[in-house]
């Protein structure tokens, strides 16, 4: 019986149909408990929010919630244009790393179990109450004062930089990448993870016919690592994006949290949080759309 | 030289360059954990005192006691375990049958839904809150229950049903990661089962779930730390309740008020008053931490096993 309904059914409904059963989870969940409460605060948004003994009630306020905050508030847009440039600026640097990294713990050498577990750490100390509590910590602080030994570093490569005259751009982007290392190193715990599991997925056989047919190890990371790990790419290269929009060590984040609990309001703080993702909504799209390009998958 | 010697030099040069970065890089990953380790030994005179720097010179345990105590952490610890193991399981298996769907089925939904997905890790999680809270403490289903709303605030519903329907915190990232996976994965074996006469969800949980193992280990990995440091849901939908996370953002505040209230003598100063949160925040940080890395260092062999046991078979 089974079988007879599979052969009338056509290759189309069969996709449709699996979607389905795959899916409808994610339909419901994505329904009930986003697009609910998401659709609830772009109305708070346009309105003044007054919590009152019995329940909240609405003031329509219209545009104003966001005129407000382009427009009149001291630090939004100074804060907003820095969180950006901060994410774009660190994000070649940690897909760079965590690819150059997982392949190296991919190797087979002494005491990899060691270097794994400890490059992964930051996955478990860069997340939730741990990386709150980080702030004002005077341990924390005590740290960040020996990152900034790097400063000094950075000066001296300042000047040997200045002496093959690269563009000032250039030399300035260098000198971020080695002040920030720490940041860099602490944010690619998850990229790592994500691109040595792939790493592990390509077949070992893939790498012996390349051996035989006598390919260097550059040849080969270009023509076999490299595409075979491309579909994580742009798997890393959304996340890292994410992850930096959303830690709550983002300025950003903290400015609307200040606002929405003791400054100008739930209101503002909801339209300043809807403009703030529009914004990385577009940005991701873009990405997505350049990468997606250069992505081959197995098929 | 010969080609064998060059080889040789070749590959000690290598090994010296990965050492080399790998120290590096270990360094700043471990100096602050150390700083913090050798910190929740000290008492707070020994903090401001300049000739003491990495070994307290009467290492004490005055601050694992305090936060032992304070953070009723026996308590907080398993309510913290309990809640972990039960989200993160929910959600790695959730996650994982929707990637699957994502990746495998083409129809008009299925870019759109894993949009959705991404759409739904974009927006901050401070932004929905409110709503979200409203949401579960006067739970509805679009009037079904007719104007009788549940309470599930205080209870483990919250977590369990976005747990189960893939909307959780950062779900959407997992489903993606498991999307990627299948999508990666060569389509023979599937299309064999399929020729076999396998259906739609024997495939899945016979042929495709077996070779998904890495996948499954990183999502379950993710979303057990991430549970496990979770303080804005936990505060959301649990608060009055003891958790590890909420218990360490209050433990420094508690312990000083307990002294506070016994020892007039010791009535602090600010500078003080910072340096004893400091010192005991230190221990309870070591305290939320340890259990973590010890299930992170038994699950580090089976995720290395793991990966290599799939990658063989390709």
């Amino acid at each position: 019986m089974a079988k007879r309904i599979r052969v009338s059914l056509s290759y189309r409904q069969r996709q449709i149909i699996g979607g389905l059963v795959f899916t409808f989870p994610f339909i419901i969940g994505f329904t009930l408990f986003f697009l609910y409460p998401f659709i609830q605060s772009i109305i708070f948004s346009l309105n003044e929010l007054e919590l009152g003994a019995s329940g909240y009630s609405l003031v329509w306020q219209g545009l104003g919630n966001y005129r407000y905050a382009l427009l009149e508030h001291a630090s939004f847009n100074e804060r907003f244009v820095d969180s950006i440039t901060d994410t774009l600026s660190s994000l070649p640097m940690v897909i760079g790393f965590s690819l150059f990294a997982a392949t190296i713990l991919n190797q087979k050498f002494k005491g990899r179990g060691i270097a794994r577990m400890i490059l992964f750490l930051p996955v478990i100390l860069g997340s939730g109450v741990v990386l709150k509590m980080q702030t004002g910590d005077w341990a924390y602080i005590m740290a960040q004062d020996s990152a900034n030994a790097n400063y000094f570093a950075g000066n001296a490569l300042n000047d040997i930089l200045g002496m093959i005259r690269l563009p000032e751009s250039v030399i300035e982007y260098l000198i971020d990448v080695i002040t920030s290392s720490q940041e860099i190193i602490q944010a690619s715990g998850v990229q790592i993870l994500i691109f040595l599991a792939g790493l592990q997925s390509i077949p070992g056989s893939v790498y012996e016919a390349a051996d035989v047919e006598g390919a260097t190890t550059w040849e080969k990371f270009w023509l076999i690592t490299f595409p075979s790990l491309s579909p994580l790419i742009l798997t890393n290269v959304v996340y890292t994006v994410i992850d930096s929009f959303t830690t709550t060590r983002n300025p950003l984040l903290l400015l609307i949290e200040d606002v929405s609990f003791t400054g100008a309001g739930f209101g503002v703080a909801m339209a300043m949080s809807m403009l703030y993702f529009l914004f990385v909504a577009v940005l991701l799209i873009i990405v997505y759309a350049i990468i997606s390009r250069f992505v081959f998958y197995n098929v | 030289m010969t080609r064998l010697q060059k080889k040789r030099l070749t590959s000690i040069i290598s090994t010296i360059f990965r050492t080399a970065v790998l120290i590096g890089v270990s360094y700043v990953i471990i100096q602050p954990m150390l700083t913090r380790l050798s910190t929740s030994f000290m008492n707070v005179e020994e903090l401001y005192d300049q000739s003491v720097k990495w070994i307290a010179r009467n290492p004490t345990l005055y601050n694992y006691r305090q936060c032992w105590v304070h953070m009723n952490y026996p308590q907080a610890l398993f309510n913290t375990f309990t809640l972990t193991l039960v989200v993160s399981v929910l959600q790695v298996a959730a996650c994982t049958y929707i990637g699957y769907g994502l990746a495998r089925f083409k129809w008009a939904g299925s870019g759109l839904l894993l949009g959705l997905a991404i759409f739904s890790l974009v927006v901050p999680p401070q932004m929905i809150r409110i709503p979200l809270y409203l949401h579960f403490r006067f739970f509805d289903l679009f009037g079904i229950l007719k104007g009788n709303p549940i309470n599930l605030v205080g209870t483990y519903w919250p977590f369990i049903l976005t747990a189960i329907t893939g909307s959780g915190f950062r779900n959407g990232l997992y489903i993606y990661i498991m999307r990627q996976f299948f999508r990666g994965m060569s389509k023979e074996l599937e299309e064999a089962a399929y020729v076999d006469g396998g259906g739609l969800l024997t495939t899945f949980f016979r042929v495709m779930l077996p070779s998904a193992v890495p996948g499954l280990v990183v999502v379950f990995l993710f979303s057990f730390v991430w549970q496990w440091n979770d303080y804005f849901y936990t505060t959301m939908f649990m608060s009055g309740k003891n958790f590890l996370p909420q218990a360490l953002e209050q433990v420094a505040s508690r312990a000083a008020n307990v002294i506070h209230a016994t020892d007039r003598v010791a009535v602090m100063s600010g500078l003080v008053q910072d340096n004893f949160s400091t010192v005991i925040n230190n221990a309870g940080m070591i305290m939320v931490i340890t259990p973590l890395l010890i299930i992170y260092l038994l699950m580090q062999r089976y995720f290395v096993e793991s990966i290599e046991r799939t990658g063989l078979v390709g």
